[in-house]
This record gives structure tokens, C-alpha cells and sequence, in this order.
């Protein structure tokens, strides 16, 4: 038997770990990936700001700065417990989903979000998580026999599509399909065939137009427009041109930092949130958006990473979820601001001013620390 | 076990493929990213130099200040202005020139605007000219193919309907100047005025508003083909003052030509309800920009047209000081409302003589005959029981010479000498100072808004502060709320004999003001005169009376009043200066009453516009 130095020790099967060694034990990594990246908007909301730290960066950073404790409260929390909490969770968040369509707030004809104790919560956000969390919660007893079957699949497709279901009535139809997507991605991980998503997609491809005809007309509008974006110049494709103008205009290193012409002219109506990037991008070229770009894609390969050295199933599909919740809310509010995509109101994570996703990420990456630091802990028969 | 690794690999490989799919999206959106930020550079920073969809900066609409029941005192009037946005042409120096042409300009604004263009963004316009003339608009407009770049738009310029009457409580704007457009862009457009005096500087955050925007589309030659977008911004607040415009004309109309001012005030919430100074001047000159001349003549006129009298004023208060020396004689224990002085007519104090008003020798007399005849010979001897310091003292607690935190720029809070005061100049305080001191001569000087507000707190033995902004965007200030203030620290029965004096002051025929006493049924004012000297008299000037109308105006006594009403339930304080108007109670007196007169029927205390519904109409004079 040989014995580990103390630092290295990691909890395994005794349930409770000292919460010094604990805090040690986190990926610091992670932690200054996400401190450099909130770093870097922090810099664009004060620029959006006008060059000044209100009305956006300072309250931000006092968002930020709470969601950085929640997370370190998160990590100490033994992932068995938290793979208790799985279904419980799920359940809430379905309720939280029917009760804002109910009362929420409405922003931009949805119904999107609700206010607790001051912190914006959006249910369509923390239900990504949740339902991710419940999957694996489903899947990580399974094992690939079972998984085979189509009658074991069906639970897991219930579970994907009435949340999803929820969501398109929102009617909030970027945050739906992404969450269809997460879904699949874990169900994909926990051994299910890719021919069998093969279908499903051939499905959709069948039912779109037929989709279509039930769809907003907002959302109608954005898709036409995405087609084709000079057919409305001045509504919905006017973001479009003038964030291809804004990043177009950065060259390689931008036009200095608080100088950029798009930005500071307001040519973008909401460039402290979806557009932000926009600001990044031409005030600092090329190379300050690729550099950003890097430290994206680092969150999503430490996250990958974690899943793939966590030594139980429920911690590997877990961090696999998340870290495509992360990937996508990159590629889709990438996509937009380049606009090869339509404009669906997604944030940049990390980046964009507003609270509701940065507490769902935050969340999410509370649990992935939690992975971390028990990745070696072994969950036993009965456990749930 | 080994299943258990089996199944760990087939994930691993999973999610090493997923994690590479999402890499090369990653790499597709960096070349993307490169497309567009570097292939295309040259293309889009051409889009962004002459975004053919322009956008320029508006000045928000200031917002109004209102009296408190809605009517309009500092209001916004359209007129036409031409604007410049250089970035529209390549060459602005021809297009300058075009303009010149067309409406000739003083080097002055030639030099101005040639500044502007070479500091301002190039999204905020620059003003070429304002207030355009209908011909100026014509010869533009038919040359608009040699002028790309210039627009002409309607502007807002402040409004004024009240004029000189509330010049100094409304204040004025003005164009801000090169330095406060540099530090801050909102004043770099055009259009935008800045609050220099009065409520305008005073509230001028809340007037200012947020700027709009209005997105246009040009052609290649910089014309302006359509407007594609527009937003107004948000426009300045409304200010609600308390000010009873009423009120306030009635009290510039008998101010008339006398140099002085006048302030009513809401005796229990410390509201400014009236506020007059005179002379006065017209606040609209300012907004067009002042003439060199005429400021001039401002600044050299004796009777300092651009000053608030009212809160900026320093007079001497003469015998409307008195109230507060028996008030601190009462707290010391040196005076009670029996104690009995005796006046022979004078006063003698080492080898020095001091005089009572006129020599009357008044008897044996109380605290509240002494004010009801205001005998000075009681009030000397008063004043030397107490002391300079404790005069002071009970001065500054009834408002006096104190900061009392009025919402206006450019409030004095007088001057009462102390001890403390007197050691640190070097000046020897001999106690014939504290006798002139008694009867508010000497050093003291105090504003006609200290005045009031003592008046106010003797009345409702409220600690008031005198304020003049009731609304803000319609919330009621929480000065303006009842029984905010606090309880004033003043024995409430030395208040009350205090208060007694002060009616037979004008309610009994011995009386000084027993001439303006109010006409109304039920109703009494009470009040103190004063006639204050406004330098060293000599005996011999002293002995001819104040009434000699052969004395130089300028040596005339200032005359005053202060006073509340009614007296059995107080509502309203009111302080009335007239320079050089010889007696108070022959020229100050007679105002006040017919102040207070007009407050006491329209009661507009506590009273405003109802919030919701639209805006009544001040309730008329009966």
C-alpha cells in the first residue's frame, strides 16, 4: 500500500473530506480560465459603458463576485449528494418553467424570467443543467446492453422533450433547440447509437417547414432574415450589418481600446449583452478575438477533460453536458454576432452583461468543480 | 470491473470526438473570425468610415420646472437651427465655406466652430447657427446640392414666461462652454444648455435628460436621402418648485421698483413658496448667449441686479433680531415674560450714549411691550445680560447665520460674531458691541431667507429648512412631506410668550405694524418690524430720524419685516427687505401683508397638482 503524499489525497469513499483539503484539491486552472475571461468583459462592459464603470461593468462584477462564492459552495458538495439531488432538481426546474409562463417577467414578448432575492433566473437556464444532471442520473447505472434498447430510451426522450416542449412555448426557440441538443449530447455519451440521432435529425428535416407555420412571427421574421439579410436592412438584418461592419473594421489589432467607432456610436442596441463580443473584436482585432476565442475553448476542454478522468459515470456524463451547455452558448452567440446564424438571443457567457446566464454557467460549473474534486469517490449499490 | 473500464474507454472516445467536433467549429468560427476581421478589413473599415446609415447624437428635451400647481416657469421653444456633420463630406472646409457665403457669420463663431469640428466625434454634429432666420432657412435650403452635410433641424431653446419675476429662484441655462463639452459628450451637442443659477443649476441633473439619436441614410455626395430611425432620448425630468406662481407675481409687483426682495415661505414644511429680488433681469438673454455689454452693465450696477437677494442678500436685520435675543435671555435665565426693565430714553454705557428709537423714553416695559413698541434701551440691557456668545447661539438654532442647506447655488448664511470670532481677527470686543448686537446692528448680517426661516421655526417650533424643489419627476421631495423636520430645541413656552409679542406687534394700536394689520375675518398676522442702519450713523444723524427724505438714498435705513400667519394655527412666514426704504414698518410691513393676505385665501401650502390627472389651473385670487 503505498501511501499519497496529503496534497494529493483525494476523497474516495470516506463521504466526508476536510473543506481545507477540499479547496485545495479544485482545479485552479479553471478558476483563472473563468476569472481571465470575466477579466476580459469586465473590460468590454466598460467599454460599452462609455468608458466608465457604470451602468454596467462594477454591477457585473458584484454579480460575478457572488456567483465565484456560490461556485467554491458548490465544489464542497459531495457529488453523491449532488447526484441525489438529480431528479428533485429536474422536477423544480419544470415547476420553476410552468411558473414563469405564468408570472415571469416578459422581455421581448417571451416570458422569459423570473426575480428571486435580486438575482435574475431564468428556469430555461438552470433547466440545461438540471436536465443533464437527470440524464446522468438515468444513464450511469446503465450499461451499454441496455442503453441499446429503444424501450430504455424512451424515458430519457420524455425527459428531453417536455422541458424543450416548455421552452418553445416560452416561446423562446434558440434556448430550445440548444437544450434538445445538450440532451442528445449526454444520452450520445452514455453509449447510444449515432445512427439513432441520425433519424431524429432526418425527422426534423421532414417537420420544419411544417414547424414553421408555427412559429412566431418574430421568430419567422429571423429566419427569413437570416436567409437573407438585406431583405430588412433596418429591422432585425441591421444588427447583423452593422456587427459584421464592427468586427470587420478591427483588422488584426483593432482600433484601440475604448475607440472603436461601431461601439461607441451605438450603431448596436444591445451590444452590452448579445453583442458584446462585437466590442472585444474591434477594438482589439484579431487578435484580441482569437486570443478570447482560446480562452473559451480552454473551459471546454478542462471540462472535457474532467469527464473524461472522472472515475464514475454520473461525474463523466455530468461534465460532459456541461461543458457542451458551454460550447453551444459560444457557438450560437458567435454564430450570430458573424451572423451565420439567426439572431436568438443568447449571451456570451462569462462576457455578456445580464444575470440569468452567468448564474445557470456559474451553477454548472459549481458542480463541475464538485466532479473534480471528487472524481475518485465510488458510488455504492443502493445509493440511489 | 473490466466491463467498467471497457465502458470508460467507449466514453472517452466519445468524448474525445465530441470535444474535436467542437474544436474544429471553434477553428471555423476563428477563420470565419479572420475573414471578416482581416481578409475583409480593407472592405468593412470603408463601411464603417462612410456608414451610409448614419447616426447622430440629439439633445434630449430639458425638462420643465413648473410651479406647484403645473404652470410653466422655465419652459422649451421651438426654433431652427443648422447643423454640420463632417462626416457626410469629404471635404468640409468647401462646404464651410459654402455656408459663409450664404449666412455670414462673426469671426467669433467662424473660430468657435472650426474648434468644435477638430475636437468633437465625428457622431455628434457641430451648430453652425441657431435661431436661423427664415431667409438664412431659404438660401440653404435651394443651395442644399453645395452644402452636403449641413441639416437643419427644429431645436428647443429655454423659455422663460415669467421673465425678470423669478429670474433668480428659476435661475438660467446656457450653452455650456469648450471645456465642459470636452469633459462630458451629452454637452457637446448641439442644443444642449447647461443650468448656471437657480433651480437650473440646481436640479440640472435631473432637467438634463438623456441624448436620442436619429439614424439617417446618404448617398454617396453626403445628401441625406431619408430618416430611418429616431429616438427622442429621454427627456429632463419635471421639476415641480413650491413656488405659488401667484404668489410670486403679486410679491415682484409690490417689491415694484424698490430695490429688496421678499420670501414666503410654508411655515411648516419649510417650503419656498414666494421668492422675489430686485432689481431683476431677463433670464432668456443667457440662452441666446449674453452680450458684452449688457453683462457689463449687470455687473456694474449698484443694485447688483444678478444676485438672490433673498438667499445671497446680507442685511443688517435691525429689529427683527430681537425675537432671538429675548429668546436666548429667556433660555440663560436672564429674562423672564415678567421681568420688568426700565427705558429713559437712552442708554449709558462707560462715556458712550446709546439712543432708544426717536429718544422716547419708554417706562417700565416687558419683553413683550418692548417688542410690541420695539424699544431698543430694553434690548441693550438684554443683550448685555446674555452675552454675544449665547446670542449666537440660540441665532444659529432658530436658522440664523447658518448653512441651512437650501436646494439654490450661491446661498451666503450670514455672519453673527462670537468671542471665538472676534479673537481670531484681532478685534478688540468692547461690550458696547454686544449692546448693538442686541438690537441685530454691528456686525451681523443675514439673508431675508435666514429671516423667514426663523420666523417659521418661532411659529411652528419646527426646525424648518427652507427649500424650494417640492416634485422631481413628480416624487415629492422628502423636505416637502409634513412633519419631517425635527422639533426645535427652544423652551415651547418661551416660543409661546415670544409669540404673543409678536401679535400685539401688529394686532394692538401701540404696535408698530398696527397700520397692516391683516383685513381678513378671524385671522391674525404677527410680525416684527425693522429699520436697519446701513452704516455708522453719527448721534447727530441718529437724532434727525430715518425719515428725513434729504438723506442720500444710499445712507437711508433698510426697512424689513418678518412675520407668520395666522397666528393661532401658523402656515406661512414671510420676510420682507426694502433697501434704503427707510422705516419697516412703512414699506416692508405693508408687503408682507398683502403676501401673506394672498397666501391665506389661496392656501396653496401643502397643496398641488393631483399626480394623475391633468393639470389644474392655479385656483384664482377671490
Amino acid at each position: 500500500m503505498n501511501i499519497e503524499p496529503i496534497a494529493r489525497q483525494r476523497p474516495s469513499r470516506n463521504r466526508s473530506f476536510g473543506v481545507v483539503r477540499k479547496l485545495l484539491s479544485v482545479n485552479w486552472l479553471f478558476v483563472l480560465c473563468i476569472c481571465l475571461l470575466f477579466g476580459v468583459g469586465y473590460a468590454a462592459l466598460y467599454s460599452a459603458g462609455g468608458g466608465s464603470v457604470s451602468p454596467y461593468a462594477n454591477s457585473q462584477l458584484v454579480r460575478f463576485l457572488g456567483m465565484l462564492a456560490l461556485m467554491f459552495a458548490i465544489a464542497m458538495v459531495d457529488i453523491r449528494v449532488i447526484a441525489k439531488a438529480s431528479w428533485p432538481a429536474y422536477v423544480l426546474g419544470l415547476l420553476l418553467l410552468l411558473f414563469v409562463m405564468k408570472f415571469g417577467h416578459t422581455g421581448l414578448g417571451a416570458k422569459r424570467w423570473i426575480t428571486v432575492g435580486g438575482v435574475e433566473i431564468q428556469p430555461s437556464e438552470l433547466m440545461k443543467l438540471f436536465l443533464t444532471m437527470a440524464l446522468a442520473a438515468y444513464f450511469c447505472r446503465a450499461n451499454y446492453e441496455r442503453v441499446g434498447q429503444w424501450l430504455f430510451l424512451v424515458v430519457p426522450a420524455i425527459v428531453v422533450l417536455v422541458p424543450v416542449g416548455l421552452i418553445l412555448k416560452e416561446p423562446n426557440l434558440g434556448t430550445a433547440v440548444i437544450t434538445a441538443l445538450i440532451g442528445s449530447t449526454v444520452m450520445l455519451g452514455a453509449g447510444v447509437r449515432w445512427w439513432k440521432f441520425a433519424i431524429i435529425i432526418v425527422v426534423i428535416a421532414v417537420a420544419a417547414p411544417l414547424l414553421y407555420h408555427h412559429l412566431h412571427a418574430y421568430q419567422q421574421a429571423r429566419i427569413i432574415t437570416f436567409l437573407n439579410p438585406g431583405s430588412d436592412p433596418l429591422g432585425a438584418g441591421y444588427n447583423i450589418i452593422q456587427s459584421k461592419i464592427a468586427l470587420g473594421s478591427g483588422g488584426w489589432t483593432g482600433q484601440g481600446y475604448l475607440h472603436g467607432t461601431q461601439n461607441q456610436l451605438n450603431f448596436l442596441p444591445e451590444k452590452q449583452t448579445d453583442f458584446v463580443f462585437t466590442i472585444i473584436a474591434e477594438e482589439f482585432g484579431f487578435l484580441g478575438s482569437f486570443a478570447v476565442l482560446c480562452l473559451l475553448f480552454s473551459i471546454i476542454g478542462i471540462a472535457l477533460y474532467e469527464s473524461i478522468t472522472c472515475a464514475h459515470a454520473y461525474g463523466r456524463l455530468v461534465a460532459l453536458g456541461i461543458a457542451t451547455n458551454f460550447f453551444l452558448y459560444c457557438f450560437v452567440n458567435l454564430s450570430m454576432v458573424m451572423g451565420l446564424i439567426p439572431v436568438g438571443g443568447v449571451p456570451l457567457p462569462l462576457i455578456s452583461y445580464g444575470g440569468s446566464a452567468l448564474t445557470a454557467v456559474m451553477l454548472g460549473f459549481g458542480v463541475l468543480m464538485s466532479i473534480h474534486v471528487h472524481r475518485d469517490v465510488e458510488f455504492s449499490a443502493g445509493e440511489f | 470491473m473490466r466491463r467498467d473500464n471497457k465502458e470508460r474507454v467507449a466514453f472517452s472516445r466519445r468524448a474525445l470526438l465530441i470535444g474535436t467536433a467542437q474544436l474544429g467549429i471553434f477553428g471555423a468560427i476563428a477563420g470565419k473570425l479572420y475573414n471578416l476581421q482581416v481578409s475583409q478589413h480593407g472592405k468593412y473599415a470603408m463601411l464603417a468610415e462612410q456608414n451610409s446609415i448614419s447616426e447622430r447624437l440629439v439633445a434630449p428635451l430639458r425638462g420643465l420646472i413648473t410651479d406647484r400647481f403645473g404652470v410653466t416657469l422655465a419652459g422649451n421653444q421651438q426654433h431652427w437651427r443648422a447643423l454640420f456633420m463632417q462626416a457626410l463630406t469629404p471635404q468640409p472646409e468647401i462646404v464651410l465655406e459654402n455656408f459663409y457665403r450664404l449666412v455670414p457669420l462673426s469671426d467669433d463663431e467662424k473660430a468657435r466652430i472650426a474648434t468644435e469640428l477638430a475636437h468633437r466625434p465625428k457622431y455628434i454634429p457641430v451648430l453652425l447657427k441657431d435661431y436661423l432666420e427664415w431667409a438664412d432657412m431659404a438660401a440653404i435650403e435651394v443651395n442644399t446640392p453645395d452644402l452636403p452635410g449641413v441639416i437643419v433641424e427644429a431645436g428647443a431653446s429655454r423659455d422663460y414666461p415669467y421673465g425678470p419675476g423669478l429670474a433668480h429662484a428659476v435661475g438660467y441655462v446656457a450653452r455650456p462652454n469648450e471645456r465642459e463639452a470636452q469633459a462630458q459628450t451629452i454637452f457637446a451637442l448641439p442644443g444642449m444648455r447647461i443650468g448656471r443659477t437657480g433651480v437650473e443649476a440646481a436640479q440640472d441633473d435631473a432637467l438634463r435628460g438623456s441624448p436620442g439619436f436619429v439614424q439617417t441614410e446618404t448617398n454617396v455626395h453626403g445628401e441625406i436621402v431619408r430618416q430611418v430611425a429616431e429616438d427622442m432620448g429621454i427627456p429632463g425630468q419635471t421639476v415641480a418648485l413650491g413656488i405659488d406662481a401667484g404668489l410670486q407675481a403679486l410679491a415682484v409687483q409690490r417689491l415694484g421698483t424698490d430695490a429688496g426682495a421678499a420670501v414666503v415661505l410654508d411655515a411648516t414644511t419649510g417650503e419656498i413658496l414666494a421668492m422675489a429680488s430686485n432689481p431683476s433681469f431677463d433670464p432668456a438673454v443667457f440662452d441666446k448667449g449674453v452680450p458684452a455689454e449688457l453683462w457689463n452693465s449687470f455687473l456694474a450696477d449698484p443694485k447688483d441686479p444678478l444676485q438672490n437677494k433673498v438667499i445671497a442678500g446680507l442685511f443688517a436685520p435691525g429689529s427683527t433680531f430681537k425675537p432671538t435675543v429675548a429668546l436666548a435671555a429667556m433660555k440663560c435665565g436672564a429674562l423672564t415674560a415678567d421681568t420688568i426693565l426700565t427705558c429713559t430714553g437712552s442708554f449709558t454705557l462707560g462715556d458712550h450714549v446709546f439712543w432708544c428709537d426717536n429718544h422716547v423714553a419708554h417706562g417700565s416695559i416687558s419683553v413683550d411691550a418692548a417688542l410690541q413698541v420695539s424699544c431698543d434701551v430694553f434690548f441693550y440691557q438684554v443683550a448685555l445680560r446674555v452675552g454675544i456668545d449665547r446670542m449666537a447661539e440660540m441665532a444659529h438654532t432658530m436658522g440664523l447665520a447658518t448653512d441651512l442647506g437650501v436646494d439654490l447655488p450661491d446661498a451666503e448664511p450670514g455672519f453673527l460674531p462670537t468671542l471665538e470670532w472676534a479673537k481670531a481677527k484681532g478685534i478688540y470686543w468692547a461690550e458696547g458691541s454686544t449692546v448693538v448686537q442686541g438690537i441685530g446692528q454691528g456686525y451681523t448680517q443675514l439673508t431675508p431667507l435666514a429671516l423667514a426661516t426663523m420666523m417659521a421655526r418661532l411659529a411652528t417650533g419646527v426646525a424648518v429648512g427652507p427649500h424650494i424643489a417640492r416634485r422631481i419627476g413628480g416624487t415629492l421631495q422628502d423636505a416637502s412631506a409634513a412633519g419631517n423636520w425635527p422639533t426645535l430645541e427652544v423652551d415651547p413656552a418661551h416660543l409661546a410668550v415670544i409669540r404673543k409679542a409678536l401679535f400685539d406687534v401688529v394686532n394692538t394700536p401701540q404696535g408698530t405694524a398696527y397700520a397692516s394689520r391683516l383685513t381678513l375675518p378671524n385671522v391674525q398676522m404677527a410680525g416684527k418690524t425693522g429699520t436697519a442702519q446701513v452704516h455708522n450713523n453719527t448721534a447727530a444723524e441718529k437724532q434727525k430720524g430715518f425719515n428725513d427724505l434729504t438723506m442720500a438714498w444710499e445712507d437711508r435705513p433698510n426697512a424689513l419685516f418678518v412675520g407668520f400667519a395666522p397666528y393661532d394655527n401658523p402656515r406661512y412666514a414671510v420676510a420682507v427687505v426694502i433697501e434704503h426704504g427707510n422705516f419697516g414698518a412703512q414699506s416692508a410691513a405693508p408687503v408682507a401683508r398683502d403676501l401673506i393676505t394672498y397666501a391665506l385665501i389661496n392656501d396653496p401650502a401643502g397643496r398641488d397638482t393631483p399626480l394623475n390627472g391633468p393639470v389644474a389651473a392655479a385656483p384664482s385670487a377671490t
